[in-house]
């Protein structure tokens, strides 16, 4: 009796609520709305922070709440509400259906949901496969002790974050789905100085869907490495400003990808005209050298899932091949006002954002050339070991700050340099993309854009740019 | 629940789970917005929104903590049991304690309350807006990036000791990003955003208009090339780069290492005699001020920088018994509280007989660049390292004219920027993230494409 109430007039976890959700969907489409979805999403995060030998942050968060999109036409009305009771949710229908000041008389039919597809079977048992906050704090320990390895390194840190996330996502058109997300990071920081010199490096590693990934991360080599970085920029003087040629280094390298030129690949960008690739697809936009991809397959991979925030299977989309546009990265909305194909990438960062199109897994496609053949091949520029982060403008400049560089002089490595940004345009810059080389690897990031923070991979090989500007002193 | 119902419902919980020391801050908000394109509706938002961040002390005095959105019966006694065994992992090296300043008296801003003027109100005053700024120059082909929004919310804090505050305001912003185009050129982009108590109290002519100039006064560009200048950070500016090393006020940075300040930096020279810089979280101008932070810390006036000399730290409850003085009012409620300044108001002090007063914007004929917005600052300010390259937009002004830089950087290291300041100009000038007048620096590096 309980049960059959709860499920009637809440959502519940774990439990069936198709009854309730076509419940609500029948009521917004019988008051206009020619599209609704659904989007509700129960949380449950824990993060730890080890600052030198102590653990000093230990915070577990959970939440929940429900996002509602209705269309009508090309436009269209959210809201979100942590009420998730029928009179919750139907009330925030309304309000949608209110924003949208639906006057007229036409009504869409809506034949009920599809059998639901639960992708969430396999992962229920995820939550307590999960390392405990005993397990985390004492690996976390161990790393920054690790990274004690002179007196030079004044502050080390380490932060693991786990995120959790039970969807349920139910639409007009049938769409009927569960799935339980999990997402891992850990990440390694320090600082190390002596007298006015000071210097620091970093390294974050993530996973989805991989309960077991902290276990295996091997936190001495990672130590290693964020350890050397900071001592090779410790007394690096500042790189001298101009135009050069780079190399990038293969993983996060492939964040000036993601960023210059992956977003203008979003059809959230042709809806704004900011694009300058709106009208190039089947055309050449980049050095013949390079093909590109975005996909949500990779398996443990940061931005892999199973089903994307509108209920889609993720697909494998070759961006670029060969140089030559191929295809742009769509959600609904985008398909709805672009006419580009969805490709499962409809991403939020919770139930207050609405879906719009994303990146998850992008990378360069790897070539045929060694690290060393690209930087043989210069007789003075820039080698691009570690980025930091980077920006876009409005009108496509970016701007990328090096975190470990070193100068290129006759085609080997010399001196480290601090202080280094490239500077930009995709336009301009895909096109100086000249080699690629054999080695691609992935790195996880996080994409702050018009739905929020979401998980994602950037990646590449090592690639070698013939000319771009080194903002510098 | 309203807050003095969930108080009372956390007292009671605790009760039951024998926790006898605990805290909270919650936020409620209600949220629309819109945004436009071409004069149709894009996309119209409207939220509901609670969080609740509680901190419970166990038998060992070490704190718990959880952050949740269920602030049902059975939300609240999840998070109390949750903050309960995360105190198990508390810090041991450094405590934390309520405020002692919890239950001092706030000041709060007489503002009038405004109601939500609706969805269809916002959507007309921008769609307005777009046309109206769409019309002003024939350049001006659109304005990609737009939206207004009125926020109302509350805010409170309690504790196991009675203290209990409790916060209500409304707030209304508008941004407009035009892009115009002409041939054979790059497109240029600009804007402006303007804030409000409410949408009725925006004024939306003005922003219209700086959106406008803006946008066209970039319209005919050129390359810089790489050099150190002289430059004038416009208000706007400064206060970022300002903000962005806020860490070298912070005391919570200074106890982390991550600051360029130590424990004994009060006092240092650091500028000009003639730079006052002040944190003024209560400023009549400040629409997005609150009168206590996440610790329950009244909000006020602090003065960081005296006649170029650092006078004061940022601080919460545990940074100031270290320092061994009083919190200061910017606490955030977190398992590690941060610490962050409220509104930043840079002034020019008695003592400017230093300053070079013929450097004024608005008159100087030499050859200078004037940096109207830093932009990129997550990825090219490294703060505990004292340095920064970022992108900017601005001019340049040589031989009586003025042409806006298409891609450049600035770079240099921020004690070197303060020493540097030759002049602070008289008026100051009101933004969103603070009050400031021009400054000039001598001897920055631009790096530019030509």
């Amino acid at each position: 009796m309980l049960s059959s109430q709860i499920k009637s007039n809440e959502i519940v976890f774990g439990s069936c609520n198709k009854d309730l959700l076509e419940e609500i969907i029948f009521y917004g489409i019988g008051l206009g709305a020619d599209f609704i979805e659904i989007f509700i999403e129960n949380t449950d995060n824990s993060s730890v922070l080890a600052e030198e030998d102590f653990i000093t942050s230990v915070s577990p968060s959970f939440g929940r709440g429900a996002g509602i999109r209705i269309f009508k036409g090309k436009k269209d009305g959210f809201v979100s509400t942590n009420d998730l009771t029928k009179h919750g949710l139907m009330r925030s229908v309304s309000q949608a259906i209110e924003m949208l000041d639906i006057t007229d008389n036409k009504r869409e039919v809506f034949n009920g949901l599809n059998k639901h597809r639960d992708y969430s079977l396999s992962k229920k048992k995820w939550i307590n496969e999960v390392p405990s906050i005993h397990e985390i704090s004492e690996k976390l320990l161990v790393s920054t002790k690790s990274l004690k390895k002179n007196n030079k390194i004044i502050t080390r840190k380490g932060s693991y974050s786990r995120n959790l996330q039970e969807v349920i996502i139910a639409s007009s058109d049938g769409t009927y789905v569960s799935d339980i997300r999990l997402h891992q990071t850990v990440g390694l920081n320090v600082i190390a100085s002596d007298a006015q010199y000071r210097s620091s490096g970093s390294r974050r590693f993530g996973s989805s869907g991989m309960p077991n990934e902290f276990r295996l991360w091997d936190h001495e080599k990672a130590a290693s490495d964020v350890f050397e970085s900071s001592m090779n920029m410790l007394y690096a003087d500042y790189v001298d400003a101009g135009q050069m040629p780079v190399v990038l280094a293969n993983k996060f390298g492939g964040v000036i990808f993601h960023e210059a030129c992956g977003h203008l690949l979003e059809t959230t960008q042709i809806e704004r005209g900011t694009t300058p690739f709106e009208n190039k697809l089947n055309e050449k936009i980049a050095h013949e050298s390079v093909t590109a991809i975005d996909e949500g397959i990779s398996e443990g991979s940061f931005g892999s899932l199973s089903v994307d925030d509108e209920g889609m299977e993720p697909e494998k989309s070759v961006l670029i091949k060969d140089g030559i546009l191929k295809k742009f990265i769509s959600d609904r909305a985008g398909e709805l006002r672009t006419g580009h194909k969805r490709t499962g990438s409809g991403r939020r960062q919770n139930y207050s954002f609405a879906a719009a199109s994303r990146m998850r897994n992008t990378y360069i496609a790897k070539g045929e050339h060694s690290k060393e053949d690209l930087i043989n091949s210069i007789s003075e520029g820039l080698y691009c070991k570690s980025m930091g982060g980077g920006s876009v403008g409005a009108t496509g400049q970016f701007n990328f700050a090096v975190e470990e560089g070193y100068l290129i002089k006759n085609g080997k490595l010399t001196s480290p340099v601090k202080g280094a940004t490239l500077i930009g345009e995709a336009k301009e810059v895909m096109p100086k993309i000249s080699m690629c080389g054999n080695d691609l690897e992935l790195a996880p990031g996080f994409c702050g854009s018009i739905s929020g923070s979401v998980n994602v991979t950037v990646g590449q090989p090592h690639i070698k740019v013939d000319s771009i500007t080194v903002g510098g002193r | 629940m309203n807050s003095r119902e969930i108080t009372t419902q956390i007292s009671k919980a605790a009760d039951f789970l024998n926790l006898k020391k605990w805290d909270y801050g919650a936020s409620f908000s209600n949220d629309y917005s819109v945004q436009v394109d071409k004069g149709e509706a894009k996309q119209l938002k409207a939220s509901q929104k609670q969080i609740l961040t509680l901190r419970v002390w166990n038998q060992f005095n070490l704190v718990g903590i959880t952050t949740t959105s269920d602030i049902s019966e059975s939300g609240i006694k999840k998070a109390l049991k949750q903050a309960n065994i995360a105190s198990d992992f508390g810090n041991k090296n450094e405590s934390t304690e309520f405020s002692p300043l919890a239950k001092d008296p706030i000041k709060v801003k007489e503002v009038k309350k405004r109601n939500p003027v609706g969805i269809k109100k916002l959507l007309t005053l921008l769609r307005e807006a777009e046309v109206k700024l769409i019309e002003s120059h024939e350049s001006i082909k659109s304005v990609p990036y737009n939206g207004l929004s009125e926020s109302f919310f509350e805010r409170v804090y309690a504790n196991s000791e009675g203290a209990f505050r409790s916060y209500s305001k409304s707030q209304a912003a508008l941004y407009l990003y035009a892009r115009a185009e002409e041939k054979n050129k790059k497109p240029r982009s600009s804007g402006s955003v303007k804030l409000g108590y409410g949408a009725d109290d925006i004024d939306i002519e003005s922003c219209i208009k700086e959106a406008s100039n803006k946008t066209i006064s970039h319209l005919n560009y050129s390359s810089i090339k790489t050099d150190k200048y002289l430059i004038c950070f416009s208000p706007e500016s400064f206060l970022t780069i300002i903000n962005a090393f806020s860490s070298m006020f912070n005391a919570r940075s200074i106890i982390d290492g991550v600051s360029l300040s130590n424990k004994n930096s009060i006092g240092e020279k650091l500028s000009t005699e003639a730079l006052n810089i002040y944190d003024d979280g209560l400023h009549e101008k400040n629409i997005s001020s609150t009168p206590f932070d996440g610790e329950g810390t009244p909000t006020k006036r602090l003065c960081l920088i005296n006649r170029g000399r650092i006078e004061n730290f940022i601080h919460s409850e545990s940074t100031a018994r270290i320092f061994k003085t009083t919190p200061t009012g910017h606490a955030g409620l977190g398992s590690k509280v941060s610490v962050s300044p409220d509104w930043i108001v840079v002034e020019k002090s008695e003592e400017n007989i230093d300053l070079k007063t013929a450097l004024d914007h608005s008159t100087y004929e030499g050859e200078f660049v004037y940096i109207e917005e830093l932009n990129a600052i997550h990825a090219g300010v490294r703060a505990s390292q004292g340095s920064f390259s970022l992108p900017f937009d601005g001019w340049l002004y040589k031989n009586g004219k003025k042409i806006s830089i298409e891609s450049a950087t600035v770079a240099g290291d921020f004690k070197y920027l303060l020493k540097n300041i030759v002049n602070i100009e008289s008026s100051q000038e009101v933004t969103t993230s603070g009050i400031s007048p021009h400054i000039w620096v001598d001897e920055l590096s631009i790096t530019g494409d030509a």
